[in-house]
């Protein structure tokens, strides 16, 4: 039987009709036309389909579409509706990431780290990002960039490279 | 990859509305909470539910209280809630140490403590912790409620003492005596999502009352009765450590999978509670090493 689900997407409210059986990842790449979630193992294991629900990380590939009438999901295309974030800018600055596939995870993972504290160790941001796969950098780099966000507010100068 | 399933969902707001729907003999019916288990056995195609019924807009089932003298922890509440509260904190360290180690911040942000110990994998880490720490599971059926000691609850691989018609509503864990020191020695290949490849509890209360639990070594989570009987009313020093250790063979079955040997899991095993018993002594003393460092 379908449902009529409604939910706030990036600040935009949003009715769908989907089966019991639909997962949210998928509803969001192919209903909702989002596809800054990507499916990896599909089953929790890394990350790639990390979403904020409720300003919460959560994987979108354990989720039912169902499940979430009524709540709201963010994803990095919600992130960054007036510009950039400063973690956004200290990731390209640093050239954080080579394939991009973890990103859209490890950006959300460190925004809600962020969010929670402004001033993290790096032990903190190793943890935030640990559930978040990548198999290009091994990490140092992306861990580097999300310390620098939380030492240079948008607009200050940009560290050296 | 998509769930190819006919399944029917429901979300009912009441306790007695998701029990009759559980006891609707005419569905095949799975609870769902975090999901993170559920769903991924349904991807899997590991179970085959004809209905889903949601329990997270049941209200009143998200508390971490104390209610006379126990942890009240309701079948909502996740590993994140854990570690979020101050109480939990302040007078259960163990099982906060517990939460940190719980695969990653997104998977804690929505697993539920409860589920854990309901899908009951033998890896499953709440298993060893709540098993030192005296834990009761609670249940509700129409038949009435039932409070199952928790060295009565796994049966088995993914088998627990529920019975039919059953939800598990909450767990009341007693709070532990003041000075009391608390080890979770967890073993895994990868930091961030891996199952314990074999894990270690131990509390420690005053009067040398030890409780000591293994995960993951064996059909399930256990409580090393045999090890607990040594050590009981002594105090715990090197040469007591040595034959508690020369006990685990004897307490553990572990098997051989694709995460480890069962030889590697052994040696292990003494390893980690070495460290888990020096470290649960020290803290009890006040000078054992912080809770949010990791054993091994
Ligand atoms: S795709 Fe969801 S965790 Fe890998
Ligand atoms: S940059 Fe390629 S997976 Fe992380």
């Amino acid at each position: 039987m379908r449902h009529a689900i409604t939910l706030r997407v990036n600040d935009e409210v949003r009715t769908l009709d989907v089966e019991p059986s639909d997962v949210l990842l998928e509803v969001l790449r192919g209903r909702v036309g989002l596809t800054s979630p990507k499916a990896g193992c599909e089953r929790g294991d890394c990350g790639a389909c990390t979403v904020l629900l409720d300003h919460r990380t959560v994987r979108s590939c354990l989720i039912l579409a169902v499940e979430v009438d009524g709540h709201e999901i963010v994803t990095v295309e919600g992130l960054g509706i007036d510009g950039l974030t400063a973690l956004q800018e200290r990731l390209i600055e640093l050239s954080a990431f080579q394939c991009g596939y973890c990103a859209p995870g490890v950006i959300l993972s460190a925004a809600e780290l962020l969010a929670e504290t402004s001033d993290p160790t790096r032990e903190e941001v190793q943890e935030a990002i640990a559930g978040n796969l990548c198999r290009c950098t091994g990490y140092a780099p992306i861990v580097d960039a999300v310390l620098a966000a939380t030492r240079a507010p948008a607009g200050a100068p940009t560290p050296e490279v | 990859m998509t769930i190819a399933l006919d399944l029917a969902y429901v979300a009912p707001t009441s306790l007695e509305d998701a029990l009759g729907q559980l006891a609707d003999g005419d569905a095949t019916t799975v609870l769902l909470a975090g999901g993170t288990d559920v769903i991924a056995r349904l991807r899997d195609d590991a179970i085959q539910p004809t209905r889903l019924v949601d329990i997270k807009r049941i209200p009143g089932l998200s508390s971490v209280e104390i209610r006379k003298g126990s942890l009240h922890v309701g079948c909502l509440v996740t590993f994140s809630d854990l570690l979020a509260s101050d109480l939990v904190q302040d007078r259960f360290p163990g099982l906060e140490e517990m939460a940190r180690l719980v695969a990653s911040v997104g998977i804690r942000n929505r697993a539920t403590v409860v589920g854990n110990i309901c899908s009951a994998v033998p890896s499953c880490d709440a298993g060893p912790v709540l098993l030192t720490h005296d834990a009761v599971i609670h249940t509700t059926s129409p038949a009435g409620e039932r409070a199952i000691p928790i060295d009565r609850w796994f049966v088995g691989p993914r088998r627990t003492a529920i019975e039919d018609g059953e939800i598990v509503t909450h767990l009341t864990v007693p709070v532990p005596r003041n000075h009391h020191g608390a080890a979770y020695a967890r073993l895994s290949r990868t930091r961030g999502e891996d199952l314990a490849q074999a894990s270690v509890a131990v509390l420690l209360e005053p009067g040398h009352r030890y409780r000591v639990a293994f995960g993951a070594v064996a059909a399930s989570a256990l409580r090393a009765r045999r090890i607990e009987a040594l050590i009981a009313g002594s105090r715990v020093d090197a040469e007591l450590v040595d034959r508690a250790v020369d006990l685990v063979h004897d307490e553990v079955a572990p098997i051989t999978d694709v995460r480890a040997t069962a030889h590697y899991r052994l040696r292990m095993c003494e390893v980690m509670l070495r460290r888990a018993l020096t470290a649960a002594t020290g803290r009890a003393a006040g000078d054992g090493p912080r809770y949010d460092v990791a054993l091994i």
